[in-house]
């Protein structure tokens, strides 16, 4: 074709220049579709409120953000996760409005805000994380220690059978393995589940089915028959069954409720904080207050946390 | 083949039809028939030179984002050959993807196992053995099956063949990679229909006739003599089929289980390179090391699929040479 029509050819080089101009463009518009959501100012009268911190949280600040949005459209809440070490260190250094922490601020940390903000942070308490383990409804086992726990899902943990928990005959489970579903590394639960039964510096044992949600983790366990998986206590259905956990082996095994992560007795929960530099500014106050109030508590829920005492 | 005979008669009635034009009508059209053509050209030739500019533009922001980590004494073969992904680890990092390689592989490898006979079968039976009723029927519910979304035949995995599987089988996991290879089977099997019922449908009916007459039955003709005229085309419709079952994500993201995991039967989860993509992309924080060793998979990716679509191509470019 181009040796017929020379035209063709020479017609084919100012494209070509059009070509590499445009690639560029596409690169540029591409680089600045990245940076928009920090870089893009809202307007002058719009209060923005930065909310940094928790992965945990996360989730559930974005849910927060969002429905707030609808409630106070003049103030927009801007989440962003990195971990509940990044918000403190951001409600030091005076960056963030809110810090979201899934632990109390140790008081090195209350000590150095003060320095830098003049103030003691003031703590809001949000809402409880607590995570079920749960199992087909067909298996007998009635509880479970956090030690067993992490030997199932610990890379080199040894606890490969469901014999060696004790249960030797689950009706419909093709084999003695056991069936670990996990969720995908880098969500919240996984997290969570890590730090407080696998280990904080170990890993997962690989082979695991990573699931991309908790209620896709539950639907895979109820499908399941040799199954075992964890997600946040509101994603219970009947199709599966929780197991009672203990702290330690042979120790008191506690069914997780919102009563028993309230009374600090079910071991895998931990409270869930937002702290703000010194006093929260008035529009601050009255996100913190909307987040505590009856239809906030009903996010908390919603997205598989438990909401706090009534 | 095709393609020549159709391009050659439009060409040149194009130019037949600029040249009456501008001698019979005159200056009066010709003024703005003039630019009008020029940017009509322009336009088309734009569109034409658009999907090369994309494939760059993609290539070019995949290994830029890539290109941090990737130029940075990135470990190459603890990357390739170690099958310990563990990305969002606190203790010890690790960027394997060995099992994820070998997963892709072995739930495309299966798929293949399972669709080229049906798709190759397919497009002989409709190519050669219907009646032009029976073909038209059968050649729009192929297209059917082209167009469900794969999302959708990730939910028949997930919540259909998951249980199926395991009962008929008996083994504990039905999110394994038999499910996948089954769902990525069904997929490309309309790809290799329709390219390969082409492919056969180029061999000049003289070599059908030849055949018939000097004797041959049917399926003789088809074998010995269609068969291998046909053999390019039939190649590269298998190739795309492949290509369509590496790149797969949402399905097999949905149906195998996702479970990092060198498989020693059918019945093993996996988890494939373009499900680890899709499952941790959206979550990985945007420059940070894992989400550059995304990026780098995706390179990986369009290395595979790029090889594959190429040699499919040098394949159909070959079919008219022998």
């Amino acid at each position: 074709m181009i040796s017929t029509n020379p035209n063709s050819f020479l017609g084919s080089v100012a494209p070509m220049r059009r070509v590499v101009s445009l690639g560029i463009l596409a690169l540029v518009v591409g680089g600045a579709c990245k940076k928009a959501p920090s870089g893009e100012a809202s307007p002058a009268e719009k209060l923005s409120i930065q909310n940094i911190g928790s992965d945990t949280m996360v989730n559930l600040a974005q849910a927060w953000a969002e429905e707030y949005a609808k409630v106070e459209p003049n103030v927009s809440v801007e989440v962003s996760g990195g971990g509940s070490g990044v918000g403190i260190a951001a409600l030091i250094n005076k960056t963030a409005d809110i810090a979201n922490s899934s632990r109390k601020l140790e008081p090195a940390e209350e000590e150095k805000a003060k320095q830098t903000g003049h103030a003691t942070p003031t703590e809001f308490l949000v809402g409880y994380d607590g995570l079920a383990i749960f199992v087909s409804k067909n298996n007998p086992i009635d509880h479970i220690s956090v030690e067993e726990l992490g030997e199932i899902y610990r890379e080199g943990g040894k606890i490969t059978k469901w014999s060696e928990l004790g249960v030797t005959a689950i009706p419909g489970a093709k084999s003695d393995d056991i069936i670990r579903i996990s969720r995908q590394n880098n969500s919240g639960t996984y997290h969570y589940f890590r730090e407080s039964v696998v280990g904080k510096k170990s890993d997962f044992k690989q082979g695991s089915l990573d699931m991309n949600g908790s209620k896709d983790v539950v639907e895979q366990v109820a499908k399941t028959p040799g199954a075992i998986g964890y997600a946040g206590l509101g994603y219970a259905t009947p199709q599966v069954r929780i197991v009672k956990v203990s702290k330690v082996k042979g120790g008191p095994a506690v069914v997780p409720s919102i009563a028993t992560v309230h009374d600090k007795s079910y071991p895998i929960s931990r409270p869930m904080f937002m702290y703000t530099p010194g006093a929260p500014a008035p529009h601050v106050k009255k996100y913190i207050d909307w987040t505590l109030s009856p239809a906030g508590q009903k996010l908390v829920e919603l997205t598989g946390y438990v909401p706090l005492a009534k | 083949m095709g393609e020549r005979a159709v391009k050659l008669p439009a060409e040149s009635m194009a130019t037949n039809r600029a040249r009456t034009g501008g001698r019979s009508d005159g200056a009066r059209r010709r003024a703005w028939e003039g630019p009008l053509e020029r940017g009509i050209e322009a336009l088309i030739r734009l569109c034409g030179v658009s999907a090369i500019l994309f494939v760059f533009a993609i290539f070019f922001f995949v290994v830029r984002e890539g290109a941090g980590i990737l130029f940075s004494g990135f470990d190459f073969v603890e990357f390739l050959f170690s099958s310990d992904w563990y990305p969002t680890s606190l203790g010890n990092v690790r960027y394997g993807v060995f099992a994820l390689i070998v997963g892709t592989f072995s739930v495309t490898v299966l798929a293949m196992l399972i669709a080229v006979p049906f798709g190759l079968g397919g497009a002989i039976f409709i190519s050669e053995f219907t009646s032009p009723r029976v073909r038209e029927t059968l050649k729009i519910v192929i297209e059917l099956l082209a167009a469900i979304p794969s999302v959708v035949w990730g939910f028949i995995g997930l919540s259909l063949m998951n249980p199926l599987i395991q009962q008929v089988f008996h083994v504990p996991i039905g999110l394994n990679v038999l499910n996948g290879a089954l769902l990525l089977a069904l997929m490309s099997v309309p790809i290799m229909v329709s390219i390969g019922e082409d492919a056969l449908k180029a061999v000049p009916d003289s070599y059908r006739e030849a055949a018939l007459a000097m004797g041959a039955t049917r399926w003789q003709a088809v074998h010995r003599v269609l068969l291998p005229a046909a053999k390019n085309g039939l190649l590269a419709a298998v190739l795309l089929g492949v290509g369509r079952a590496v790149g797969e994500t949402m399905a097999v993201l949905m149906a195998t289980g996702h479970a990092v995991n060198i498989p020693t039967s059918p019945f093993d989860p996996v988890r494939t390179l373009t499900a680890t993509i899709a499952a941790e992309l959206g979550e990985a924080s945007v420059g940070s090391p894992h989400y550059q060793v995304l990026f780098v998979i995706g390179i990986l990716l369009f290395t595979i699929t790029f090889v594959v679509n190429l040699t499919a191509d040098l394949i159909v470019k070959g079919r008219g040479r022998d």
